[in-house]
């Protein structure tokens, strides 16, 4: 009987023990703050999207729209306006309630004139904000924009309490199934379950985030057990020691990074086409793939995610030919080449494929200088100042195409044609008409070779075999973990 | 010696004044702008420039310079831009990581390297000092990042005993943090232990080469006795220069250890906020640390009128 008694208590205990289960995930960059809604830090989203915030949609793992605080939704015919009808008996963390005054309260603060949002212009096609009744709210657009309902489902647009907007940045509140419960800066922020969630219970009793920097350390911290799963694994050069490791799964997936060769398309000689076609030719993206991301990476010919129903392989458009590379240059008046410069942000797939495109524009008579900097660095000079020959960077915005259609962007693209396409993209309301846009548009910037199209960037998963439920690919940077649970631990 | 200590307090504060000039316009010339920088590649000019102005960074340098001492001064270091949080806050928590960091590895270093430099200045020339000597010179050689990757392969990764990242935090429990500094701790003391038994041994030769050693024998002192009533204290004066440096470059210098074991250290702040653009956090450390370095010399000046009462003497002539 004792013994019974005994076993029963192990039996009540480890299950309770089992529903607290606490998964350890480590990330590279640590937030600098917990405020969705304003800087662009992509760390912020891989902490709270989906885990504390929540917006009225909600982006899935395939990058999908799905129902959030709004259940359904209405269009009316001319696409302008949306009657968003919301989940009833949502709570925010601190115990007040969630109706439609939130909705508009967060969509009117990211819009503001003094607004820090850094996607605001996601809401500038807003001209208005209807409360129909407090489930009922209604947005009317200036025009028919299809992206509206997938950037919506952004971290930038999650929708916050006025009573506790102004701290989130340090002590966020949200309507997730986890709740804030601590941030230890430099170290990790931890997440509970939170009860009182109005949709699915989450299976994890909570998470912590631990932020490792270094490489090295993220591979010793998987092998020591203190890290659970790392989503985002910064060092592809010692994958394969994990795949090998049968404690642990490895999951190769995309980003939405394309990593391109931005070229200074304003200056000369990169303003010639026929240099940035001898270019394109004299890129061998399956060298930079292997030597840069040993080989885990996607080629890209254009500026779109390849896992997209709507994208178009392009990357035979411009096929690796060193001597038509060589013959365009003669056409181009630089039979002898010339020198440029290469400016080179501090991430270390920039840093190893820039070595590369070294190498290989070397091939063809392109001495290139290589420039390492710091991110504030190259914001500041390639992005602002656009005082930059060619850079190498990775576009992690989802379907961002339409950077192309502002001829002030850093590599100052000014095409008509192009800007045309995206204004038809931003007025259509027909799916198949936006798919057919899409693919011109982006035939049009391959075409051109408005910058070097290498490869879309990987999303390296290394997690414990036990750990079910993450997400192979980053549609948008988010690490949702309301499906994720420890098998064998429930 | 009271002439002594106030001719050191002079210059300390001298030193720190223009520490903070130089900081200063150090920072204002270094380009990049922290509002852009957390706007990213997609934000917008026009929000960056709410953010400039929410940061009060549309303000004159002057303005901003004196705004900065003066709110030093009376404990306000500002709020950083990255965290939005007070900047003492920060800074509070990351000295509770580093302080006791550096005091461990320092008298790790100490307790290893005191005792192996007078055993191998006694034993000169024996296989012990040569064992011991050639084992020092490894240790100075060894880089402390390889040093602290290769425990943490052998202590987390393949033994399991210490975790490989990150720290409890205090409240955790005084003896689990101290657990987690340990191979840190170690990493950072090693090799600054082999450079301290170096001079601890080459010191302690020299001071019994001295005359007054040689009286003491006389008078019919063993080596041993010589060495421990006469000899150390004489001996320690470089020593303590060493420490005295080392405190410096450890509580400045964790930043590798720090990156290495993720430990929410000062070291790892700084370098995070250089690369964010966290100017306000950078200023404040960087002045700390100063303060700090100033401070240790200043306390090293003192413990040398303390072990050589020339110094003393000097002072009141």
């Amino acid at each position: 009987m004792k013994k019974i008694g005994f076993l029963l208590l192990f039996y009540l205990t480890s299950r309770a023990a089992a529903f607290a289960v606490i998964l350890n995930v480590g990330l590279q960059l640590e937030p600098p703050n917990l405020d969705p809604t304003s800087g662009a830090a992509a760390a912020i989203d891989e902490v709270v999207y989906g885990n504390i915030f929540e917006g009225l949609v909600r982006i899935d793992k395939d990058g999908d729209v799905q129902p959030g605080l709004a259940l359904f939704w209405e269009v009316s015919t001319d696409g302008r306006s949306y009657i968003f009808h919301l989940a009833e008996g949502v709570k925010f963390h601190d115990g007040s309630d969630f109706d439609a005054e939130d909705v508009k309260f967060s969509f009117n603060r990211a819009r503001a004139k003094n607004s820090t949002n850094a996607k605001k212009y996601i809401f500038a096609p807003i001209v208005l904000i209807d409360i129909l009744d407090p489930l009922t709210i209604m947005i009317t657009l200036d025009h028919a924009r299809p992206d509206f309902l997938f950037n919506i489902g952004l971290g930038d647009a999650v929708i916050v309490a006025p009573e506790s907007a102004a701290g989130n940045a340090f002590n966020p509140v949200g309507t997730g199934p986890f709740r804030f419960k601590k941030w230890v800066r430099g170290d990790r922020v931890e997440l509970i379950k939170n009860d009182d969630y109005w949709g699915l219970e989450p299976r994890l009793g909570g998470a912590t985030f631990k932020f490792i920097p270094d490489p090295l350390s993220a591979y010793t911290a998987m092998m020591a057990g203190d890290i659970d799963t790392f989503p985002n694994y910064p060092a592809p050069e010692n994958l394969f020691l994990f795949d090998r490791d049968p404690r642990f799964d490895v999951v190769v997936g995309l980003t939405a990074g394309e990593t391109i060769l931005a070229t200074n398309n304003k200056r000369s000689p990169f303003d010639n086409i026929l240099v940035r076609k001898a270019m394109a030719h004299a890129i061998n993206r399956k060298e930079i793939i292997n030597g840069a991301m040993f080989g885990n990476a996607a080629p890209i010919g254009t500026h779109f995610a390849p896992n997209h129903p709507d994208y178009v392989d392009l990357t035979g458009l411009y096929p690796f030919d060193l001597g038509k590379a060589r013959a365009l240059m003669k056409d181009a008046g630089y039979a002898n080449g010339f020198e440029a410069t290469l400016k080179l942000p501090p991430p270390t797939y920039a840093r190893r494929t820039g070595e590369l495109i070294a190498v290989e524009l070397g091939r063809i008579g392109i001495k290139l200088k290589i420039e390492n900097m710091e991110w504030a660095q190259w914001i500041d000079q390639v992005l602002r100042n656009r005082n930059f020959d060619l850079t190498v960077v990775s576009h992690v915005e989802p379907m961002d195409i339409n950077i192309y259609a502002n001829p002030n962007y850093y590599f100052g693209y000014d095409n008509a044609d192009f800007q045309k396409i995206i204004s038809d993209i931003d007025q259509s309301t027909d799916a198949a008409e936006t798919s057919r846009l899409y693919k011109e548009a982006e035939r049009k910037i391959a075409e051109d070779a408005v910058n070097g199209y290498l490869f879309q960037l990987g999303k390296f998963g290394v997690w414990k075999k036990e750990v079910k439920g993450m997400w192979a690919n980053y549609p948008i940077r988010s690490n949702d973990l309301r499906d994720v649970y420890v098998e064998g631990a429930d | 010696m009271i002439h002594y200590i106030l001719k050191r307090l002079t210059s300390l504060l001298i030193t720190l004044i223009v520490a903070t000039i130089v900081i200063f316009l150090i920072i204002e010339v270094v380009p990049g702008d922290p509002a852009a920088y957390m706007m990213g590649l997609s934000g917008s000019t026009e929000a960056a420039d709410a953010l400039r102005v929410e940061l009060g960074l549309d303000k004159g340098a002057l303005e901003r310079y004196f705004s900065w001492i003066g709110g030093m001064l009376s404990g306000d270091f500002g709020i950083s831009y990255t965290y939005r949080v007070p900047v003492s806050q920060l800074i509070g928590e990351r000295t509770l990581v580093s302080v006791p960091l550096t005091v461990y590895a320092l008298i790790l270093s100490t307790l290893i390297a005191i005792p192996v430099g007078v055993i191998s200045a006694s034993r000169r020339g024996s296989v012990v000092d040569t064992i011991l000597m050639g084992v020092a010179q490894i240790g100075v050689a060894i880089p402390n990042f390889w040093f602290a990757i290769l425990m943490v392969l052998v202590f987390s990764t393949s033994l399991g005993w210490f975790s490989a990242v990150g720290f409890p935090g205090w409240e955790a429990g005084f003896w689990v943090s101290i657990k987690a500094l340990t191979i840190p701790a170690f990493s950072l003391a090693l090799p600054q232990a082999a450079i301290l038994a170096r001079v601890m041994r080459s010191s302690v030769l020299e001071v019994m080469q001295e005359d007054y050693i040689r009286t003491a024998r006389a008078k019919g002192l063993s080596q041993r006795q010589a060495l421990i009533r006469h000899g150390l204290r004489n001996a320690m004066i470089p020593v303590l220069t060493i420490l005295g440096l080392q405190f410096s470059f450890l509580l400045a210098g964790g930043i590798i250890i720090e990156s290495i074991f993720s430990l929410p250290g000062l070291g790892r702040l700084v370098f995070q906020s250089i690369a964010q653009r966290d100017l306000i956090v950078v200023k404040s450390i960087v002045t700390l640390l100063v303060m700090a370095v100033v401070m240790i010399t200043f306390i090293v000046d003192l413990l040398y009128a303390l072990v050589d009462p020339r110094l003393r003497e000097g002072g009141r002539g």
